[in-house]
């Protein structure tokens, strides 16, 4: 179970502009019908880049610009309303490595750290220019330093914000945590010991 | 020193802190269901872990249940694939298994409090963003990812950062024909749907003090609409009520301990919290959503906001996605906005006094023209406890199809589905783009009373109205 050090994500970028864009918009529930994540990717925000007949809507993913991003760029709240872990898998499965937005959900946040995909928020301020600029050119090389909290890109940088406990894990190679888990076993068992409800 | 029943909690479940800083956690109960979690079991097996504490994850198939017939084969196939996948990961890891033929199926949120599995004091968590329903009997409950559930059942624990803790205080009476569905809809237009991250919702007041315990679980259900990931309810005698007797609580000698021990969870009075919120309960009248996010509420007297008059630019840009997907007019009122199909069910909504309380209003009347009515109950308890007083045939006899246990139209993987932009007054919890089924499928929340009020004008109307509500007695 090595786990690769995450210290920063580069790449190019795609803006989706929208606040409270919910993981229902990111993988419609009828395409959780499955018992693995593999082959989500292609439905990725499928009901707003696709007519009901199946032909394609004008959408930033659907621009073949942008057909190499790998790092989603949004508003606020972004992945809120269900748990589904099908919406990280969805854009980990269609290429996406990190994200950044004005602010994310925290059920999202989670399922994104434990994917490797690093959640890193900035002002609206930012987000706006960074987006600007990635429609201007969609080659622009994007580069999120998790360890300096910072993204840089052209001539420019801001500051983001990562929860410390996120960056650390990323940091450190431990982003997904069922090593570390698995090692408090004795620790595990004496909490549980104390708690009768355990034993029903 | 003075503790919320949150941090309580939370001492009493933390096993250690992990090298990030986060803290390990112990999860006392988890609750699964098909779709969140046979990736789980996928990677469980690719690792070769064991359940470690297999008497402490309990299972319901719920999400792809077709409610016209559970008979199998499912005529979906992927369905019939999701529940195979299910039994078959419960019988391998011994997983305790509420499948079809037990009686006891539904939505996991109503069969775990029905089962007495959810108790005061515990952790429970769930691949289920509305997992904090459970918060209602004071269980820190909540909504996790499928890396999450390989965690919990590995490990029986998971890595988490404490949240701090809002108290929410409902104070004073709510007027005829308000109830606890209004209460959280409003809870979640003051605050935003964005307004509880980083947030426990503690609810307490006098509202909630009156309130029974499944609408304790209406308001805590809908936590997350509000973006906290866990609301609770401290436990008072009423949860003790409700959970004695249920077959998964401790009897005898062990229950009058398990009550002294859940007593002295309840958040101490003079405990801190980091932030405290006062609502008064004659404010709230009945609500219902005019947008595409849970809090764009209003009362149902009140009218459609219109951009215009919005002078912040990101709200207004909002505003106007969510009208132009609605295609509901700006300014306008909401009350007489045709509705095309009516859902009285989910986990927010679908337990007895939800059907209860619609069949008293619901007894000569009829759904109106045009209109397709269904009622979901949320468990195969549930159901049989209606047909046991004649509520399903209310139902039936008004013009609804009374259905079989499931999620069902609430976010529609099994084939109820709204059809192209058909426009649906829904007693459920989401009102997102698409997720009733239909890519342009439109959703009004409110109460099942309110529902019930839309299916037979066969539009938004004020239930008390309709229904002479506080007219009559017993309201």
């Amino acid at each position: 179970m090595a786990l690769e050090k995450i210290t920063s994500v580069t790449g190019k970028g795609v803006y989706v502009p929208g606040s409270d864009i919910d993981t229902d918009r990111i993988i419609p529930a009828r395409f959780m019908k499955c018992v693995t994540f593999d082959g989500l990717g292609e439905f990725l925000f499928y009901d707003v880049r696709h007519h009901e007949d199946g032909s394609l809507k004008e959408h930033p993913l659907n621009d073949p610009k942008h057909a190499e991003a790998t790092i989603l760029i949004s508003g606020v709240n972004f992945g809120c309303g269900s748990s589904r872990e099908h919406a990280p898998q969805a854009l980990n499965k269609a290429g996406f490595k990190a994200v950044i937005a004005q602010s994310f959900a925290e059920i999202f946040f989670g399922n994104c750290g434990t994917l490797g995909m690093p959640c890193v928020a900035a002002t609206a301020e930012d987000i706006e220019k960074l987006g600007a600029a990635v429609r201007a050119n969609p080659d622009l090389k994007i580069t999120i330093d998790v360890e300096k909290n910072r993204v840089f890109y052209g001539d420019e940088n801001f500051t983001v914000h990562l929860p410390d406990s996120a960056r650390e894990a990323f940091l450190s190679a431990r982003w997904d945590p069922i090593g570390e888990l698995l090692e408090g076993e004795a620790d595990i068992e004496a909490t549980a010991a104390k708690l009768p409800y355990m034993a029903r | 020193m003075s503790q919320s029943l949150f941090e309580k909690v939370w001492d009493a479940h933390t096993v250690r802190q992990l090298s990030n800083g986060q803290t390990q956690l112990l999860i006392g109960t988890h609750l699964i269901h098909e779709v969140t979690s046979p990736q789980a079991f996928g990677m469980l097996r690719d690792l070769g872990l064991k359940v470690k504490y297999p008497n402490r994850t309990f299972a319901t198939v719920d999400h792809i249940v077709p409610t016209q017939s559970q008979v199998e084969p499912f005529a979906d196939p992927l369905a019939q694939e999701m529940i195979n996948a299910l039994r078959q990961n419960c019988e391998e890891f011994g997983v305790t298994f509420f499948d079809i033929n037990t009686g006891h199926q539904g939505i996991v949120h109503v069969v775990g409090p029905e089962q007495g599995i959810t108790q005061p004091g515990t952790t429970i968590a769930c691949g289920d963003s509305h997992t904090a329903t459970h918060g209602a009997f004071g269980a820190i409950a909540f909504g996790i990812g499928t890396t999450q559930i390989r965690d919990l059942l590995a490990t029986q624990t998971m890595a988490m950062t404490k949240l701090k803790v809002r108290r929410i205080n409902v104070e004073g009476e709510l007027p005829p024909g308000v109830y606890a569905k209004d209460v959280i809809l409003h809870i979640i237009k003051l605050l935003g749907a964005k307004g509880g991250i980083g947030y426990a919702y503690e609810y307490g007041g006098s509202v909630f003090d009156n309130f029974t315990m499944e609408e304790r679980m209406t308001v805590c259900n809908m936590s997350i609409e509000g973006g906290a990931r866990c609301g609770y309810v401290n436990p008072d005698e009423k949860t003790f009520e409700y959970l004695e007797g249920r077959p998964y609580c401790p009897q005898g000698e062990e229950w009058d301990e398990a009550v002294e021990r859940w007593k002295a969870m309840a958040s101490d009075p003079d405990c801190e919290y980091d932030d405290v919120v006062d609502i008064r309960a004659e404010d709230i009248a009945p609500s219902v959503t005019w947008g595409i996010s849970p809090d764009h509420g209003i009362f149902v007297n009140e009218t459609i906001p219109d951009p215009a008059q919005e002078s912040d630019p990101d709200k207004r840009t909002s505003i106007e996605e969510a009208l132009e997907y609605m295609k509901l007019p700006a300014g306008a009122p909401i009350e007489g906005t045709p509705v095309d199909v009516c859902f009285i069910g989910s986990c927010t909504n679908g337990r007895l006094s939800d059907f209860r309380e619609a069949a008293k209003y619901l007894k000569g009347h009829q759904v109106a023209e045009g209109v397709k009515a269904i009622a979901v109950p949320g468990s195969q308890v549930v159901d049989q406890l209606c047909k046991s007083e004649g509520i399903d045939q209310v139902f039936r006899d008004a013009g609804f199809e009374w259905r079989e246990a499931g999620c069902s139209m609430c976010l529609a993987m099994n084939p109820d589905k709204l059809i192209g932009d058909q426009l649906c007054a829904s007693s459920s919890n989401r009102n997102f783009k698409g997720r009733q089924g239909s890519p342009t499928g439109r959703t009004i929340l409110m109460s099942p009373v309110m529902v019930a009020a839309a299916a037979v004008t066969g539009k938004v109307t004020d239930a008390r109205e309709v229904f002479h509500v506080g007219e009559t007695a017993g309201v």
